[in-house]
């Protein structure tokens, strides 16, 4: 949680600082098979990093137009990085859990 | 005990607390919160309480009437294209809402691919039917009613069909004032009344309520095992015994599932819905293609039954139980049974007496109790009848 926070406030002081910012880490954990958020901005470049901080696996994969992927399976304790690298907004979603729901806008 | 949510004068009360909830979806939410530190009996326990109000959607709230009328259309076999088959017909409340084949039967006596999901406690699922390619029970309602291979209904004639049934005229006009017979009205007054069938009080929620002589030692020691080393849990969670997840369970079967809907990740390659464990002994046999044919088996395939592939679900591993581990599951989940009472079936709107001819079916030769399949008059040809009896002109 704490480095959760701490991730978003750094991308946050970037964005304010109006310099250009190396590309942000996001991170976003599953939890009691849910995100803790249902929707995140970040910048194009930016990356998000998915904890898996379950007991159970969960899977990482959008079918947004022109931005189809599939991370696979993340097993308890893991993670996996997503690079958002076109601007848009994007439906990323557990296919093992339909009720895991995340929004990507990327700016 | 065990008195069905369907009853009459409990959805009188629910129509009451239901008004109360507004955001119908977010009613009911599993605090399940799941972690590698073991707990006790006392506090999985917790995780099992039966909810006191169904959710309902906002844009299809609760009312009595519609309730009503979808009970009447769910029982009504005009509702398929040859008059012979309705919801009820493979969602027996008989056999707890499914029809006890291993793969259902549809129009025709076609064999369908999969076998007949019970209806039970839907009202807090999503993602319906076994690869979940319906969002909302609304459009579930329409899909095997249109399907060629299952009420083969064509969905441009149904209207009419209930248009010419005065009663029906009636009772959607009570139920959507000022819209009446539509497509839409229909999948949603039988998705509201489907959103009624909620499994009853089951020896299991006695239990969970605090009367420790409602079940067996041996289904206590089984329900230990459901939450740790049996790993049911895992996806059987909550008190619905679904997380309405989806999962490739390693039967060997050639059916790809939600593979087909989400093509292209791989864990979805032959992956079913999870479906409750309430009433599962009413309802064998088991498993989305019926190939297991009693809850022993079941237990067997988690065991060590199970094939070995990509798309093999994370949460499916050997499980090296003993034959006592078994039969103490097995007495487990035989306490999630209700027994509820009988479900009365509803008398069928009868067809219009007093304008015979207009609609070309002569009052003799209209649906007969003891045929069950209605006639058409030699020579007549009416638009509504035509895409299941062939009009000899
Ligand atoms: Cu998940």
């Amino acid at each position: 949680m704490r480095s959760k926070t701490f991730a978003s406030a750094v991308a946050m002081l970037f964005v304010v600082a109006g310099v250009t910012p190396a590309n942000a880490e996001i991170v976003i954990t599953q939890k009691a098979k849910k995100f803790d958020k249902k929707r995140i901005e970040i910048k194009k470049g930016d990356s998000v990093k998915f904890i898996n901080a379950d007991s159970i696996a969960h899977n990482i994969h959008s079918r947004s137009r022109g931005n189809k992927f599939d991370l696979g399976v993340s097993k308890p304790g893991t993670s996996v990085s997503k690079v958002f690298d076109k601007n848009g907004k994007f439906k990323v979603r557990c296919a093992i859990h339909p009720k895991m729901k995340l929004t990507v806008k990327v700016n | 005990m065990g008195v069905p949510v369907c009853n009459k004068n409990k959805l009188s009360k629910f129509a009451i607390t239901m008004v109360a909830t507004a955001s119908a979806f977010a009613t009911f939410v599993s605090t399940t919160a799941i972690s590698a530190e073991k707990k006790s009996r006392e506090e999985w326990k917790k995780e099992y309480v039966r909810p006191s109000t169904i959710p309902f959607p906002t844009d299809n709230p609760y009312t009595a009437a519609k309730a009503d009328l979808g009970r009447t259309l769910f029982f009504d076999p005009r509702l398929s294209g040859a008059n012979y088959i309705s919801c009820g017909t493979c969602h027996n409340p008989s056999f707890a809402w499914g029809d006890g084949l291993a793969k259902g039967i549809g129009h025709a006596m076609t064999r369908l691919g999969r076998r007949t999901p019970t209806i039970l406690n839907l009202a807090w699922g999503e993602d319906l039917m076994w690869d979940g390619r319906f969002e909302s029970l609304e459009q579930q309602a329409l899909g095997p009613m249109s399907a060629a291979v299952e009420m083969n209904q064509n969905m441009k004639a149904i209207v009419a069909e209930l248009e010419a049934i005065p009663e029906y005229r009636t009772l959607f006009n009570v139920s959507f004032p000022g819209k009446g017979i539509t497509v839409d009205n229909i999948a949603k007054a039988i998705a509201t009344f489907e959103r009624t069938v909620v499994s009853g009080v089951a020896p299991f929620d006695r239990w969970i309520a605090g009367d420790e002589n409602a079940i067996s030692a041996s289904a206590k020691r089984g329900f230990d095992l459901y939450n740790n080393k049996a790993n049911c849990v895992a996806c059987h969670s909550g008190w619905n015994f679904t997380d309405s997840s989806f999962h490739d369970i390693g039967l060997p079967d050639k059916d790809i599932g939600r593979g087909k809907i989400v093509p292209g990740v791989v864990v979805m390659q032959h992956a079913f819905k999870v479906p409750t464990l309430r009433n599962a002994v009413e309802r064998a046999p088991y498993m989305h293609d019926g190939s297991l044919k009693n809850l022993y088996s079941v237990v067997e395939h988690y065991d060590n039954g199970f094939v070995k592939r990509p798309s093999t679900s994370n949460e499916i591993y050997k499980l090296n139980l003993t034959q006592s581990e078994k039969t103490d599951l097995v007495e487990f989940m035989k306490t999630l049974s209700s027994k509820d009472a009988p479900v009365a079936l509803p008398r069928l709107p009868a067809y219009d007496q007093t304008v015979a001819g207009s609609l070309n079916v002569s009052p003799a030769a209209g649906p007969s109790a003891d045929s069950g399949t209605p006639s058409v008059q030699k020579g007549s040809c009416n638009t509504f009848l035509m895409h299941y009896i062939p009009c000899s002109k």
